[in-house]
């Protein structure tokens, strides 16, 4: 049974998370030495892959320097950016391997920590077959790390089941983009934003969790664009929004469903465009005849002549474009939000030019070329579906093994936790994950992970997880590896090492292609010159397919700043705009327009629990945290959750600002101090969801999925709110620590057997 | 960075601290930031603004400092008080207009924004106004900040009797309106 060998707190002691507030070596004089080097290089958390220019010195990284050249972000960085060179040198770092024994987690050496490991995959797989191994990768690794785990999965361990945590982020508009367009990727570069006449902001908290986009929408606002933002909150950008549209959570729908009524009704619709581009509209345009303004107000809480300003807006200019996130694609409908957003722009001719196109704001600093290359539990490198023949042909044949040795689609992240739970996937290696988190339901995470019969991790940090683990590699830092890296715009990005590896910590790339010798498949993972071989393979592999690299070299990315994919030939450009030609990338050349059907969220607000719960990011956190919980200015900026509620429904609580308030739910219970504010819907609440133990907010969300893109309903759930008093020890609360309630081992084990819902 | 300007445009803030976190990181702050950034009021609003020092063309901090030392420098930066002389009484924070002075407890030390000189001086940007991600702190050519925004530069500013002129530009919007601040006024509340 995996359980935490010690009392999570003595965990914590030993491995964090610690607060690291100064560069290698102090604050005192030695910051003004010259450093070695400065290495331009991109941020390691979100999405918008801000360039920067670390300064090392003595091989360590000891700050960072803007550069101004690179030009998405022209310099700019969040909090995040500014100390994310905090991570290097921190007392945390994994130096070592680490094996799990009754008294704590101790050191291994490499080898043995292989050896082990690679003897019980075995082991687990001849007893039980491939498929009771499942991997967990990430979109934080460079691509050449997501694609060579994604072959290491398929080759090496022979199993189906390999999905990563971008199932957490990007597959409900990455699912709806490949059913319209034809292609997983945002339709423009993001200076496209500063051209537009209106722009529409629904579900995406961008000043916190996308901040440099924030630029972009304040240029389109200063040359007389509008900004329409749609959220159950205001959000930073909400402070120069043109029009606020309040939406309910997960109501987004109804919301984009009447919004097209009003196009359609109001003669907005560009039919020469829909003609000639499109197909389905017809079906689309029946399906939201019934959905009148007036209707969606009453399930959505926008009021009906904020839709129809908003329809007007986007139907009257040719220069409109869309952006969303998480905040309308974490819904058991998310497919269906992004569905019914991208009809608006496509019945109206807003796709494919300068200031028209409609995008997802991907999250996860390789949200998107983590997703393109053979991580996704349903696709091959490229972009390709694992499904299609042809695909499973050409990639058999790079890879030099038969193509009927290519597992089959396995199941998603989520679906791989309650598989692991069901006790059918008995072994579990993981990678840039921490799914005690991040994952729905993370008491039923826990216990799922109890249940493993062997859990291998691969990290710099001790994650929450990483507790459950009987052995834990000591993996690379972004810093300490070179690759590429996929941004938002869809850029292809160059990430280059600063420093070694620090101890006897190996790049992850390195470890994975050790492993698979272990296994006895060395052949297929030789690379003597570690991510540079895998990326000249994965060039290859990616060629013919949607994602197409084939074009992009390493030194084309340096030269020209990055590169923009699909890209089929060192000729090629690049392609920063999709559809320059008019044509869509379904093999038609046509945009296929969705029909969409309302339903209710997986968890249903009632009378036992009326109060709907939302979950999100703040500015200077990043995921579950297990790099900025120990960034100490981070911290400091955003210590620990806070409630976000509205004065009249705190009043009719009789909570008041600063409060203890617990928050219930049909899974679970917590108790957290009330922010009362103005700036959220009085019928909803909202939690922050970056921390574990006592204050993870995951505790409290559910497990329900969107049925095409696996994602988990974050957004929405039902519960109820009693004022409470303080935690008696509010020490142990603050504590970033797995064990809820008493740290002790005992009654950690004790809540084992606690049925689900 | 001759002709360059600083301009600061609280309407564009985020609140997300990236100035601050990234005056600390100046070599010569050590960690610790000279400005700041505030929610005007949070209960009611997500409206935020930074506070960099103005730099006084006739520093109203020098004028109250009983110790004589605060300098303007030749460049019209005014600088942090000078240690030797700086006696921690405050007056400077209570004096100055714009709220940008604090007195450092450990060190018995005024310390405030000086524009990054150190890097200015050696052809870098400030700190804070190369990476705000909303560019409401901004710093370059006053050119292209009147071709890029809508609302106007101004450096002048009446405190009462007081006129107080500035090295640093403040964006007054151009138009001004009431804009409804509850989530609840906006919330479509049924027919009838």
């Amino acid at each position: 049974m995996a359980i935490p060998p010690l009392p999570v707190d003595r965990l914590a002691d030993a491995f964090g998370p610690h607060r690291n507030y100064a560069p290698p070596g102090g604050w005192g004089d030695a910051v003004r030495r010259r450093p070695d080097a400065l290495v331009k290089t991109h941020c390691s958390f979100c999405g918008m892959q801000c360039g920067i220019q670390l300064k090392v010195r003595d091989d360590k990284v000891v700050g960072f320097e803007p550069w101004e050249e690179f030009p998405f972000n022209h310099g700019m960085l969040c909090p995040k950016g500014v100390k994310r060179y905090l991570q290097g040198a921190h007392p945390d770092r994994l130096l070592s391997c680490l094996r799990r024994t009754d008294s704590g987690f101790v050191p291994m050496a490499y080898e043995q920590a292989l050896d082990e490991t690679a003897r019980r995959l075995a082991a687990i797989r001849d007893k039980y077959g491939p498929d009771a191994i499942a991997v967990y990768g990430g979109a934080s690794m460079v691509t050449e790390k997501a694609y060579v785990l994604g072959k290491f999965a398929r080759v090496a361990l022979g199993t189906k089941h390999i999905d990563y945590n971008g199932r957490l982020c990007m597959v409900s508009a990455g699912t709806a983009y490949k059913l319209t367009f034809g292609i997983d990727r945002a339709t423009n570069p993001w200076p496209d934003l500063a051209q537009a006449a209106v722009v529409l902001v629904a579900g995406s908290n961008t000043a916190e969790c996308a901040p440099i986009t924030t630029y972009y929408l304040w240029q389109c606002r200063e040359r007389g664009g509008r900004l329409i933002v749609m959220d159950p909150r205001m959000t930073p950008i909400t402070r120069n929004a043109d029009l606020y549209l309040p939406v309910r959570p997960g109501t987004d729908l109804a919301v984009f469903l009447a919004m097209l009524h009003v196009i359609v009704r109001d003669g907005l619709v560009r039919d020469e465009f829909v003609r000639d581009r499109t197909t389905g509209f017809d079906a689309v345009r029946a399906s939201v005849e019934a959905w009148t303004p007036a209707r969606a107000a009453e399930i959505s809480g926008v009021r009906p002549d904020d839709i129809v300003k908003a329809a007007h807006w986007i139907g009257e200019t040719d220069r409109a474009m869309g952006l969303h996130a998480r905040g309308i694609e974490h819904h058991s409908k998310g497919v269906e939000n992004c569905l019914a957003m991208l009809n608006l722009f496509l019945a109206t001719g807003n796709v494919g030019r300068e200031g028209a196109g409609c995008m997802m704001i991907t999250g996860q600093g390789n949200g998107q070329g983590g997703r393109e290359h053979g991580q996704k539990c349903d696709q091959l490198p490229g972009m390709r579906d694992i499904r299609d023949p042809a695909a499973r042909q050409y990639i058999a044949s790079v890879w030099g093994v038969p193509e009927e040795s290519i597992p089959g689609p396995g199941l998603s992240a989520v679906e791989i936790m309650e598989a692991i739970h069901r006790g059918e996937i008995k072994a579990l290696l993981s990678m840039c994950f921490n799914p005690l988190v991040s994952l729905p339901d993370a008491g039923f995470t826990r216990e799922a992970l109890s249940k493993l019969e062997f859990f291998g991790i691969i990290d710099f940090f001790l994650c929450e997880t990483a507790h459950h683990a009987d052995i834990v590699f000591a993996g690379s830092m972004q810093e300490e590896d070179e690759g590429v890296v996929c941004s938002a715009e869809g850029r292809v990005q160059k990430i280059n090492k600063a420093v070694d590896p620090p101890g006897d910590a190996r790049s992850d790339a390195l470890i994975i292609c050790d492993l698979a010798k272990k296994l006895g498949r060395g052949e297929h993972f030789a690379y003597p010159r570690g991510t540079r071989d895998i990326y000249e393979e994965l060039r290859v592999a990616s060629r013919g397919g949607l994602a197409d690299y084939y074009g992009i070299t390493w030194e084309r990315i340096e030269r020209e700043l990055g590169v923009f994919w699909p890209c089929p030939s060192l000729e090629h450009p690049g392609t920063p705009r999709l559809f320059p030609d008019g044509r869509f990338a379904h093999a038609d050349g046509r945009a296929h327009m969705q029909v969409t059907e309302w339903r209710d969220n997986g968890d249903p607000i009632d009378a036992q629990f009326p109060v709907l719960l939302t979950t999100g990011r703040v500015v200077s956190h990043y995921l579950s945290g297990t790099q900025t919980r120990r960034i100490g200015p981070l911290v400091d900026q955003y210590p620990e959750p806070r409630l976000e509620i509205h004065p009249t429904l705190a009043a009719a609580l009789g909570v008041a600002d600063g409060d203890w308030v617990a928050v219930t739910t049909r899974r679970a219970s917590m108790v957290i101090q009330a922010m009362v504010v103005r700036t959220i819907r009085p019928d909803t609440v909202f939690i922050p969801y970056h921390w574990p133990g006592q204050r993870s907010a995951n505790r409290l969300t559910h497990r329900t999925i969107d049925p095409r893109s696996k994602i988990p309903e974050f957004k929405v759930s039902a519960c109820r709110l009693e004022k409470t008093t303080p935690p008696a020890d509010l020490a142990a609360w603050r504590r970033d620590e797995t064990g809820w309630g008493s740290a002790a081992y005992g009654d950690q084990r004790s809540d084992l057997g606690r049925s689900d819902r | 960075m001759n002709g360059y300007q600083f301009f600061v445009d609280p309407s564009r803030c985020i609140g997300c601290k990236s100035c601050m976190q990234a005056c600390a990181e100046c070599d010569s702050h050590r960690g610790v930031s000279m400005i700041h950034v505030d929610f005007l009021d949070r209960a009611n609003s997500i409206a935020t603004a930074p506070t960099v020092c103005m730099h006084c063309e006739t520093p109203t901090c020098a004028m109250v400092c009983p110790a004589d030392a605060i300098k303007r420098g030749e460049d019209g930066i005014v600088r942090s008080a000078l240690k030797p002389r700086c006696i921690a009484c405050s007056n400077c924070v209570l004096a100055c207009p714009f709220g940008v002075p604090t007195v450092h407890a450990g060190l018995e030390l005024m310390m405030k924004c000086d524009m990054c000189y150190d890097r200015t001086s050696v052809g870098l940007r400030p700190m804070c106004a190369t990476v705000c991600p909303s560019q409401a702190l901004t710093f370059g050519p006053a050119e292209v900040i009147e071709r890029q925004r809508a609302s106007r530069p101004v450096r002048d500013f009446q405190f009462g009797q007081e006129h107080v002129r500035t090295k640093v530009w403040m964006m007054a919007p151009a138009d001004a309106r009431q804009i409804a601040v509850d989530v609840a006024d906006y919330v479509f509340k049924g027919e009838s």
